[in-house]
């Protein structure tokens, strides 16, 4: 049995539905919240690796390393926040975070 | 065009009265602080008119003798898409003539005021008014323009609010300034709809621009109808001229302005400002040639204010009301003569007029100063003695208002009368017999009250309310014991009388010749022969003014006014039991009259009740509900409820909103992805 392109991108959709359901059912943790959202941007490289692989284009790759970066700095924000929710409310539970609703 | 007229010249006419008034109105009242006194207000104001005076007879002789004309714009105050607004004097014959008489009249009623006003905390104040009005009324009848027309138009307007109004404690007064001003609303509504439409379809504000494209109006009509657009325009033009001039059924505010001082009634309701009207039909006359619709509603609305005014006239028992309701039946002989197109016999009447019923109201006037206030005739009697000289002019005055021959109102009611004689319009011959009916009248009523006034028995001590009631014209005379007999006025109120009295004698022999059938007013009135051949017909008939009035002995007006004089002679001094006794054979028609056809009372419970009623329902319907109820607070409920709804979306959950984003991510994809299969 050999590897194909299917067989890639069904990887991806696996991760990118796990990433989805796990922003969805958290109800805890915004550090999970953060690496759902992490697991879903990998999801998403898996798809640019295996599509410039199986189509022979190295600008796939090239992008996937943008990606990363841009992933690595996003997520030092992302926690530079929420230490300082931390600090402001003494909690990182994501269901009391609804100062959003008017 | 053999002469110009200079333009500061002719600015000076209409300032130099508005100088005075300003002067007056600001520095003489408290309104300045009172920094001028009675002596100085009264010298301002009089050297203004004065100067007017000599400004504008001088205009006249240039424009009489010399053939001057002046046509100029002097500055342009807007230009609105293509329709100028602007301030200019147009000076003809018709022009010259009206700025003398105002002027004239103006004048003397500033020097009868002194008398008059002398004993009223307002002296500065009245001054200041009259020479307002002078210098509106002179940019009314020198415009060249129907802005400025109507910018006079409306200032005249204001400023006899104000006097009718000018003893604001009286609340016969306020009412009856009020009434003033909301009978001459409708009046003006009707006017600037008919200068609209002249501005819309003319496209010019500017007197010779508009009457140079009236043959073209000529052959529009009114959208959406077949109506000639001309007699539309005409016909709103003329309900200007009845609001102001005082036409039946817009007549009602004209004796209730009698409340104000006698010397405006003499200058703004009987002289000048009610003439206006006159006067701009007799300017607007190429426009109303072309509607034989239009003149004939004229003779119609004319014919009866002249006919059944004159009837009211005759029960009056205030001294000035008599008066009144004569310049009204004396408007509406104005009005018809400029019904049946003989323009220049309305103006050539309302040049007599002027001059005649000016000195009858200052006359009225002087004797109600001699009578200590009292304005009731039943209490009056036997004046000749002791007011001579008031006696001599008003009968002059009255002789010159039933048209007794060679005095100047026998030319101008005569040539009106044999005008609706020669008039082919269909309403010629009733306007014919309103107007040869109300020679009788006239006579009757004006003879009435020079005997009740002057001759007969002394009836001062009858008077049931001389020790209390005697305040009618707002005087403090309570020093005046109303048992001493009645004295002569002083020499300010008599020298103006015997100045108007010379002109109302000798004005129309001396002019009817040049103004009627002369070039005078050749290209300020225009008359289309072929159409309206009353003028011809006038023209063919005259041979000089004296065999005028040889003829007019021998024609029923003058045998008309004889029997009404004698009428009067015999029921108020031979039989004084008489009036009584018809009155109570007749007293249905004396209730009539007496309420005056019950048309306050129309416009009392039907035209201002209805309106009323009216705006009650639209403010309840219409605002109240629809505008109020429906759309201001409907559309806040509908708001406030939508958001209740959208509320409850929102949760402030993150992973809500996320969710729903990838809720909205899929269902269109999957649109898109079905989409493209």
């Amino acid at each position: 049995m050999t590897l194909t392109l299917g067989h890639f991108l069904s990887l991806g959709a696996i991760l990118f539905a796990l990433s989805i359901i796990g922003i969805f059912l958290n109800r805890k943790n915004l550090i999970v919240l953060l690496m759902a959202i992490e697991l879903m941007l990998l999801a998403v490289n898996m798809n640019f690796v295996a599509f410039s692989h199986f189509l022979g284009d190295i600008h796939g790759q090239v992008f996937v390393f943008f990606i990363l970066t841009v992933a690595a700095a996003e997520s030092a924000i992302g926690l530079a926040i929420l230490v300082l929710l931390f600090r402001n409310r003494s909690s990182i539970n994501v269901d009391e975070l609804n100062t959003l609703k008017g | 065009m053999s002469q110009t007229l200079s333009a500061s010249t002719l600015l000076a006419v209409p300032l130099a009265p508005l100088a005075g008034s300003i002067l007056a109105g600001v520095w003489g009242t408290s309104f300045g602080g009172n920094r001028i006194g009675r002596r100085l207000s009264h010298s301002f104001t009089i050297l203004g008119v004065l100067i007017a005076f000599v400004l504008s007879a001088m205009t006249l002789k240039s424009v009489a003798l010399d053939g001057a004309r002046f046509n100029e714009t002097l500055y342009t105050w807007m230009v609105v898409g293509g329709l100028k607004m602007e301030i200019g004097f147009l000076v003809d014959g018709l022009t010259a003539m009206m700025m003398c008489v105002v002027t004239f009249v103006s004048l003397m009623v500033h020097i009868y005021t002194i008398g008059y006003m002398e004993e009223d905390d307002g002296y500065n104040r009245f001054f200041s008014y009259i020479s307002l009005f002078t210098f509106s009324m002179l940019m009314l009848v020198m415009s060249n323009n129907m802005l400025q027309l109507f910018f006079g138009w409306e200032a005249v307007g204001l400023v006899s609010y104000l006097l009718i109004g000018f003893w604001f404690n009286k609340p016969s007064a306020i009412f009856a300034n009020m009434k003033a001003f909301l009978v001459n609303r409708v009046g003006d509504f009707g006017f600037i709809l008919g200068i609209g439409l002249i501005a819309a379809y003319a496209g010019t504000l500017n007197y010779t621009e508009a009457f140079a494209k009236a043959g073209e109006l000529g052959k529009l009509t009114f959208p959406g109808t077949d109506w000639m657009l001309v007699t539309v325009i005409c016909i709103c033009l003329f309900i200007g001229a009845m609001g102001k001039s005082a036409q039946f059924p817009l007549h009602v505010w004209l004796p209730d302005s009698m409340e104000g001082p006698t010397p405006i009634s003499a200058l703004i309701h009987a002289a000048t400002m009610v003439t206006a009207g006159i006067f701009m039909v007799a300017r607007m006359s190429p426009l109303f040639e072309l509607s034989d619709t239009a003149l004939n509603f004229i003779l119609v609305v004319g014919s009866i204010t002249a006919l059944f005014m004159g009837f009211l006239g005759i029960i009056q028992n205030d001294i000035k009301r008599v008066v009144a309701y004569s310049t009204l039946s004396q408007l509406g002989y104005m009005t018809v003569a400029l019904g049946a197109s003989a323009y220049s016999v309305a103006v050539f009447h309302l040049m007599t007029h002027a001059f005649f019923k000016a000195l009858l109201f200052l006359g009225a006037g002087s004797v109600i100063m001699g009578m200590h206030h009292n304005q009731d005739i039943r209490w009056m009697g036997g004046v000749r003695k002791y007011m001579p000289i008031t006696w001599i002019t008003s009968l002059l005055g009255s002789l010159a208002l039933i048209g007794t021959p060679l005095f100047s109102g026998f030319y101008s009611k005569d040539e009106i009368i044999v005008a609706m004689h020669a008039s082919t319009l269909p309403a010629a011959g009733f306007a014919y017999f309103a107007v040869l009916a109300g020679v009788f009248v006239t006579a009757f009523y004006s003879f009435r009250m020079y005997f009740l006034v002057f001759h007969g028995e002394e009836r001062y001590d009858q008077n049931p309310d001389a020790h209390h009631g005697s305040h009618d014209d707002g005087h403090h005379d309570g020093h005046h014991d109303s048992h001493h007999g009645p004295h002569e006025s002083p020499w300010v109120v008599t020298v103006p009388l015997i100045l108007l009295a010379i002109p109302s004698v000798v004005i129309g022999y001396m002019t009817i010749q040049p103004m009627l059938f002369g070039e005078f007013f050749k290209d300020a009135i225009v008359v289309d022969g072929n159409l309206h051949k009353a003028m011809e017909v006038l023209r063919a008939e005259f041979h000089g003014p004296l065999q005028l009035a040889a003829h007019g002995l021998t024609a029923a007006p003058f045998w008309l006014a004889i029997a009404g004089v004698g009428l009067a002679y015999y029921m108020y001094l031979v039989n004084p039991a008489l009036p009584a006794a018809i009155q109570k054979r007749i007293q249905p028609v004396y209730t009539l009259l007496e309420n005056k056809y019950y048309l306050d009372w129309i416009n009392e419970n039907i035209l201002a009740r209805g309106a009323r009623a009216i705006g009650t329902g639209l403010w309840k319907g219409g605002d109240a509900a629809v505008i109020d109820g429906l759309l201001v607070n409907g559309s806040w409920k509908v708001v406030g409820w939508v958001s209740g709804a959208v509320r409850w979306l929102q949760t402030g959950y993150l992973y809500h909103y996320a969710f729903a984003m990838i809720l909205g991510v899929f269902v269109f994809m999957t649109y898109f992805v079905w989409l493209n299969k």
